[in-house]
């Protein structure tokens, strides 16, 4: 028997989050204000938790390590957001919403969450707008949507490539609107480094902070750790520099199981590396797929031929293109599922046909989009006899009004005009499905401490659908949490101010201290960032877009080896007690180091091959990914034990009452 | 390439701080500004120096915390760019760069070329919002029309980043672009239009009280803004700012 309780309602999958929300326990008004709650992360998650939270009426502590909330790395998501309005009337609703995130999840969510997930969306895009935050819209004046990987329908809304950024910002304004008030204690340049548990119950956190060095401890009757994603553990990512798995880490440790670390999500469509020097890497939106077509040279001597700069792709004919995705996936063409089309990328470039010089790069390419959209504006413009030239700069303009940011991202990063060479693109990491276990109240395994957003496990199963992020970390953060929260907190009205000054925040706090202590002391001779790209080098090498026994069992070891020479020969500049950006790098990656290793011990756990987990031993003869529902139908929780290989599974079986598991076609 | 950098030092916020000069090696022009921060910063820290401090965070032009005044430039020589985004190519082998921090005394410096941007916060704390909880019952998104318009006017303010080239470059550290972005932003959709008028009055008073100076029209803030933030918006709120004072309780 799983220890593990899902707390998913009972009733039809329809009707299970409206009377659930009938029936679960409240705290009156004034009974909230005697009741803190810690927050940490200002991303969509936490500022939307945070603002909604404070606007019910709890005193909320709010944490970041940015120098102001509106920083957190939400801000970078560029394409969109779902939600099932079916304002195009082509056909979308609640279920095809849900039923698309599970197929595209491949199998491995849970009904329940994600069924709700389809059904609070429209009431976000409804609360955004009222915020203030300026979606695209038609000349109309009604909103505008557009669609995105993974679904038949147009049912994503955005505000140009930038639609992360006014999505966050409008929870900024929530959030700054309760800092005003006094209902939220923004605590910026803090970093989370312990969850306090006092009684078996989360009851605060001990934070550096990070301008005086100083620890500080803070005390709540509930803790939400929306702390984002662990990309970052590959050191090349699209994440934030300081994206980092710490807070995370730190509630794993102390008891909240992590499940299924090896779920990351390589998305297509990145600026391909350009050196050793690189520090992180840009992604460019999915979106772009809508307009964009994907190819390589049909010719192996084609792709030699561009390598070595002997040739341009814009040289080749139409016919010597191999427009890739479309050939294998004729249904979906270029919009198939970020890990379907990474894979479809690497596959070519490992077969020699990639373009750039390292021959890791394939083209993304709007020729056909500028043309197409030219000859529309010129039918509406009565050109009939627009030339070609002109079609193409009608058309460019038309282009440059949906993309315009993106292009020009890339034109800065690359130096090459997309508007007249196709774009080169690579996958790269970008977005990681496991996380934190939650049950449907989003309460870890710890009572009292719940983890939202990307840091938990909870709506994507083992690949995420574009636009589903945003849509993931709102809702949680302004429809789920602050309903789910007061069932646990309806039995706090009594507890009343918690002391920090118990024996377990000294504890917590010394513990801290010992732990940084450590690391300062090392006195080694390799700075933070060695052993970070080191251990990123072997995640991505053998923890990446496709494993194998072999290579896990590698990677196990190797970062056991790393994190020993880490303990070893580490050098942190500066002082405890100041500003010291390399000591708090030196605290983000002690914890990768760990979850780098239970990644690997994930990955070689399941031998089956599903969403952006995808085992080299199983798969079908076309090379496509093959699921095996038989023996992992199950989400793989781990419980720490000290060392993250000796990590103990425990297993949450996934029941599917409403959807038929079949293999995922999108041919 | 070979560069010399001349960068500004200084330990905290009380110390005096100075102009050191540090001579790098081996940049590569497909390098951002950044990265050859990293690198220097990697060639101090194996020496046994104390690395350069400078904010950073997601690295590719959209979070606001980069913020290097270099060679006299806030983020530098390219336009429409942040720090982050800058790439060597723009320099050539052999030059002097200059880098400090934003200078403003709304802005004061934490260490190096880290400043604190608190009273940006400070400002949308007293007014940069509209007053709407949440609560899943506000009207459909559709309900109101928004001219195309007006909503792309509104986005174009809204993609400020926050992130103080407005105040480093002007003469009088004004933040009145960072501040016309919000205002606008909100006082161009139906939805802001409820508060506007004290929205305008309150932001606009943080803003004095925090210390940045008043705008005369130089216009180097637009030229400056990473997101190309238009000196448009200081007109509306100027507008914005008459109708309040004129109307308001």
């Amino acid at each position: 028997m799983s220890v593990l309780d899902s707390k998913i309602p009972s009733g039809a999958l329809s009707t299970k989050w409206s009377s659930y929300k009938d029936h679960i326990r409240l705290v009156n008004p004034a009974n909230k204000r005697n009741i803190d709650i810690i927050v940490v992360g200002t991303g969509l998650a936490g500022g939307s938790a945070s603002a909604s939270l404070a606007e019910l009426g709890y005193n909320v502590h709010s944490f970041c390590f940015q120098d102001s909330p509106r920083r957190a790395h939400s801000i970078a998501a560029q394409g969109g957001i779902n939600a099932a309005k079916n304002y195009q009337g082509d056909g979308d609703s609640v279920f095809r919403l849900f039923y698309d995130t599970i197929k595209g999840g491949d199998y491995r969510a849970r009904e329940g969450n994600v069924y709700r997930l389809a059904e609070v969306s429209a009431s976000i895009i409804d609360q955004c707008v009222a915020q203030g935050v300026p979606f695209a819209r038609e000349y109309g004046g009604l909103l505008d949507n557009r669609s995105f990987g993974g679904s038949q329908v147009s049912r994503t809304f955005y505000a140009k490539g930038q639609t992360g950024q006014q999505l966050l910002l409008g929870a900024y304004s929530a959030m700054s609107r309760q800092i005003g008030k006094g209902k939220i204690k923004m605590h910026t340049r803090h970093e989370m480094l312990d969850l306090v548990i006092v009684d078996g119950k989360a009851r605060g956190i001990i934070a550096r902070n990070l301008v005086t060095g100083k620890l500080e401890r803070f005390s709540a009757h509930a803790v939400v750790i929306a702390s984002g994603g662990y990309g970052n553990v590959f050191y090349l990512s699209t994440n934030a520099m300081g994206s980092n798995v710490t807070a995370a880490w730190k509630i794993h440790k102390k008891g909240a199981f992590f499940a299924n670390p090896c779920y990351t999500q390589i998305h297509p469509t990145c600026i391909p590396v350009s050196g050793d020097h690189q520090s992180k890497l840009t992604l460019m939106s999915e979106s772009l797929r809508n307009d964009g077509r994907i190819w390589v040279p049909k010719n192996l001597e084609d792709s030699k031929a561009i390598r070595e700069g002997r040739m341009k792709p814009t040289d080749i004919k139409d016919e010597d293109k191999d427009f890739f995705l479309e050939r294998r996936y004729p249904a979906f063409g270029n919009l198939v599922p970020r890990d379907v089309a990474s894979r479809a990328a690497k596959e070519r470039c490992d077969a020699g046909y990639g373009v750039n010089a390292t021959g890791e790069a394939v083209y993304l390419d709007f020729a056909s989009a500028i043309e197409r959209y030219g000859r529309e504006k010129a039918k509406i413009a009565h050109n009939e006899n627009a030339s070609i030239e002109e079609i193409m700069e009608l058309g460019t303009q038309v282009v440059k009004a949906k993309y315009g940011n993106l292009f020009q991202m890339y034109y800065k990063i690359v130096d090459q005009d997309p508007y007249k060479t196709p774009m080169m693109i690579y996958p790269a990491v970008h977005y990681t499905m496991g996380g934190i276990w939650v049950d449907y109240n989003l309460m870890t395994t710890i009572t009292g401490c719940y983890a939202t957003g990307e840091a938990n496990f909870s709506d994507h199963g083992a690949n995420r659908l574009g636009a589903s992020a945003l849509m993931q970390g709102l809702a949680d953060g302004y429809f789920v949490l602050p309903y789910t929260i007061a069932d646990y907190l309806a039995d706090e009205i009594r507890t009343g101010k918690i002391s920090t000054e118990l024996p377990e925040f000294i504890q917590a706090e010394a513990d801290v201290k010992a732990g940084i202590d450590r690391l300062m002391n090392i006195k080694g001779t390799k700075s933070v960032d060695y052993f970070h790209k080191r251990l990123g080098k072997i995640i991505w090498d053998k923890v990446g877009m496709s494993r194998d026994e072999e290579g896990l069992k590698w990677a196990i070891n190797e970062v056991q080896k790393l994190r020993e020479e880490f303990y070893n020969d580490l050098r942190i500049p500066g002082t405890v007690d100041s500003f010291n950006p390399e000591l708090d790098k030196a605290n983000r990656v002690c914890d990768f180091l760990e979850l780098g290793e239970l990644m690997a011990v994930d990955a070689l756990n399941r031998t089956e091959s599903c969403g952006g987990h995808f085992r080299e031993e199983s798969q079908t003869e076309e090379g496509e990914a093959k699921r095996n529902d038989k023996d992992f139908a199950y989400v793989a929780a781990w419980e720490y034990t000290g060392k993250p290989a000796e990590a103990i599974l425990h297993k949450e079986q996934l029941v599917f009452e409403e959807i038929k598991l079949v293999e995922r076609n999108y041919k | 390439m070979k560069l010399t950098l001349k960068i500004w030092r200084q330990n905290s916020a009380t110390d005096k701080g100075q102009m050191v000069t540090y001579p790098i090696d081996g940049i590569e022009g497909d390098m951002s500004f950044l990265e050859m921060m990293d690198v220097l910063n990697e060639e101090l820290i194996v020496k046994g120096e104390d690395p350069v401090a400078f904010d950073h965070d997601c690295r590719e032009g959209i979070c606001g915390m980069c913020s290097l005044f270099i060679n006299g430039e806030a983020h530098g020589p390219d336009r429409a760019v942040t720090t982050c985004q800058l790439h060597m190519r723009k320099f050539n082998d052999g030059d002097t760069i200059y880098i400090e921090p934003w200078r403003a005394k709304a802005f004061p410096v934490i260490k190096d070329l880290v400043v604190d941007r608190g009273a940006f916060d400070r400002i949308m704390a007293s007014g940069g919002f509209v007053s709407v909880n949440t609560s899943g019952n506000t009207v459909d998104a559709n309900a109101i029309p928004i001219s195309k318009i007006d909503a792309d006017k509104a986005f174009e303010a809204a993609t400020c980043i926050g992130c103080g080239a407005c105040v480093a470059t002007c003469v009088n550290a004004s933040a009145m672009l960072y501040v016309a972005a919000k205002v606008s932003q909100l006082a161009l959709l139906p939805q802001g239009k409820v508060e506007a008028k004290e929205r305008v009055l309150n932001m606009v008073k943080t803003m004095d009280e925090e210390g940045f100076g008043n705008c005369t029209n130089t216009g180097a803030c637009a030229v400056e803004c990473p997101k190309e933030i238009s000196l448009d918006n200081i007109a509306r709120m100027n507008r914005e700012y008459f109708k309040g004072m004129i109307s308001a309780e």
